[in-house]
């Protein structure tokens, strides 16, 4: 296929599942994407459509057991999964890196943010603690900490959400990845501060040149940042699409309803006070219907979505539909 | 007369230290807001972390005790009632809080959960108040036949509803909606949106609408007030808002906000730094230190918030 050539990452056939009490939780299952060289991908779903846990399993993040990654991920000519847990570390931090939601949670409480940064560098790239603490002091100028050679010497607690962020996203970008999964690294902040850590994404992005795949929910901040989108839905791809075509002309049913059910400033004047809904909810991993995983929720449901699971289809370039209506 | 009038309120907490628990400053949480909301009407109140939204929320109920102010609810003048009065009150000025999995009792089945209000306030038989739950949950999109399960066995966006059947047990006129929605799902909150503004032209109901999602204001508000640092910064109806913000904070605001069009133009107004601590909030305008426009008198003296025109209310010295 032509686009795999280029391919930073190429996922095929993920299958991440949790083994439970109640059952296998099928968390992701069967999903194929790419990542290209200098591009924002967007990944946007609801609560356990598996999104996050895509990323997870790129990175290794997860215990396993209970957790069981199959599949291939294909980074650098090697398959990710193969690697032992030296290998997987050596990537870590270094060629692919990782940003969360909550950055209270990922900073190291203990550590200052200085010595979080410099931890990163020296054990990626192997200098002396002095250059490893002055590289953190320029990376933490570079996401415009105020006084950041201070602020090196703090702890997270003293800081605030958007100083964390910055600082997380500093150290994310210390070793100069290839690639950044941002798991929805504004969805904490107040929307001044999101502007502002946008805004600083974008920068850097274009000056390391790193590709970006942005996970989240908010389809504003996937309309600002993302040039591609994948649309996520109870643990598979139900959508792909650039990010234009996919705002203005959304294939799946899911999506439609997606971009119906958001309110937007000033839209209330054309469409009412009503939004659209998506009645129903999503259904639980352990309660998956058959057929298609949407179908009790669909406004557009035929009789063959209730029976089989229908296929994905390549409408385009980077462009695909897993929906019976693309038939 | 408005239905609810809050004029001026205050909430200060203060700030003790050491082993005597000296009182060594105060956070002005609410600095002196006030607005009024009509019968039928909702007025959003969004603002960043630590505007005091909430906290105005909360003192209005009484459910925390305001330092200061007057509140004026159905003509009656909320501080001066008793304990028993004002839990007669509350029959009609209800809430709805964010988590909704912390303010249902997980103890209780939901049917006890909504029928406690009723039992409370209203002498009927068992089978009267049960005729009403059966009522209300049909109201908020649940089957009755759930009211004898427990809240653990509900979703987010159900939960929310029980929520909110429980808040329309007694037939209120108004309900205080603490981000009520921002704990949902994408596709839940719209189900929940629009229940709420279906309820609402049903019993004419007034809102309080609280959160910090501008979008999410915009849409169910008649009027929306921005809060900084405790104060009041604009106050205008929704278009009002959005077509023709007139404080500096408010511009900010509405172009922080990311727009689900890839088409749009963003003209960002990028706001520096953070949101000073409000136990030292700057002198003279509270926003004067992050504002591009700030003048010398911005720096002294705190800015009145004046109509200039058509009910607009502004409190900035800008021209």
């Amino acid at each position: 296929m032509k686009g795999q050539e280029n391919a930073l990452l190429s996922i095929r056939g993920l299958r991440t599942l949790f083994h439970t009490i109640d059952g296998v939780m099928k968390a992701v299952d069967g999903v194929d994407m790419e990542v290209f060289r200098g591009e924002t991908l967007g990944l946007v779903g609801e609560s356990g459509c598996g999104k996050s846990v895509t990323a997870l399993s790129v990175l290794r993040l997860l215990a396993c057991p209970p957790a069981e990654i199959r599949g291939t991920i294909q980074f650098r000519g090697e398959n990710l999964l193969d690697l032992n847990r030296e290998g997987i570390r050596k990537i870590r931090g270094n060629a692919i890196s990782m940003i969360f939601q909550e950055p209270m949670t990922s900073l190291n409480p203990v550590l200052t943010i200085g010595e979080q940064i410099a931890e990163a560098v020296r054990f990626h790239r192997g200098v002396s603690r002095q250059e490893a603490w002055r590289w953190a002091e320029q990376m933490l100028q570079m996401v415009q900490i105020p006084s950041p050679r201070q602020r090196a010497r703090e702890y997270p607690h003293k800081l605030s959400g958007g100083m964390r962020q910055r600082a997380m996203i500093a150290m994310a970008l210390s070793c100069n990845p290839q690639l950044l999964f941002a798991d929805e690294p504004t969805t904490a902040l107040d929307v001044t501060i999101q502007a502002q850590i946008l805004n600083l994404m974008k920068r850097l992005k274009d000056e390391f040149n790193t590709s970006i795949v942005l996970i989240t929910h908010d389809l504003g901040v996937i309309a600002e940042m993302a040039s591609r989108v994948i649309v996520m839905y109870a643990g598979q791809v139900v959508e792909e699409a650039p990010v234009r075509d996919l705002f203005k002309d959304p294939g799946h049913p899911y999506t439609q309803g997606l971009l119906g059910s958001v309110p937007v400033i000033g839209r209330k004047a054309r469409t009412g006070r009503r939004l659209q809904e998506i009645p129903g909810v999503v259904p639980g991993p352990l309660e998956m219907p058959g057929g298609c995983r949407f179908h009790p929720r669909c406004a557009r449901v035929m009789d063959v979505c209730r029976k089989e699971e229908p296929q994905e289809v390549r409408l385009g370039e980077h462009r695909r539909l897993k929906c019976w209506l693309a038939g | 007369m408005a239905l609810l009038e809050v004029s001026n309120l205050k909430k200060h907490f203060p700030v003790k230290k050491g082993i005597l628990s000296r009182t060594v400053g105060e956070v002005r949480a609410v600095d002196g807001v006030s607005f009024a909301i009509e019968r039928g009407e909702t007025l959003g109140l969004v603002g960043e972390s630590g505007c005091g939204k909430t906290t105005v929320g909360r003192s209005i109920l009484r459910l925390t005790e305001p330092t200061s102010g007057d509140i004026t609810f159905n003509g009656q003048d909320l501080h001066r009632l008793s304990r028993e009065e004002l839990r007669k009150m509350r029959a009609s000025f209800q809430i709805i809080f964010q988590d909704p999995f912390s303010s249902l009792d997980p103890r209780m089945s939901v049917g006890d959960i909504i029928a406690e209000p009723i039992r409370n306030h209203v002498a009927c038989s068992r089978s009267e108040r049960r005729d009403r739950v059966a009522h209300l949950l049909d109201k908020v999109g649940l089957h009755p036949a759930q009211m004898s399960r427990y809240p653990h066995e509900f979703s987010g966006g159900q939960r929310q509803r029980i929520g909110i059947a429980r808040a329309l047990a007694l037939n209120p006129l108004a309900i205080v909606c603490d981000e009520p929605v921002s704990a949902l799902d994408v596709s839940i909150q719209a189900q929940v949106i629009n229940l709420l503004v279906e309820l609402q032209e049903e019993m004419n109901l007034s809102y309080l609408f609280i959160a910090h999602d501008l979008s999410v204001v915009e849409h169910i508000s008649n009027r929306v007030a921005v809060m900084y640092l405790g104060r009041i910064a604009e106050l205008a109806t929704d278009e009002e808002l959005y077509r023709n913000p007139l404080h500096p904070y408010t511009k900010a605001l509405l172009s922080a906000v990311p727009v689900p069009d890839p088409d749009a133009r963003m003209q960002r107004i990028i706001l520096e730094g953070d949101v000073p601590s409000p136990l030292s909030p700057p002198a003279g305008c509270v926003f004067h230190n992050r504002c591009a426009s700030r003048k010398k008198i911005c720096t002294e003296e705190r800015p009145p918030l004046q109509d200039v025109g058509g009910g607009h209310l502004v409190a900035c010295h800008g021209g």
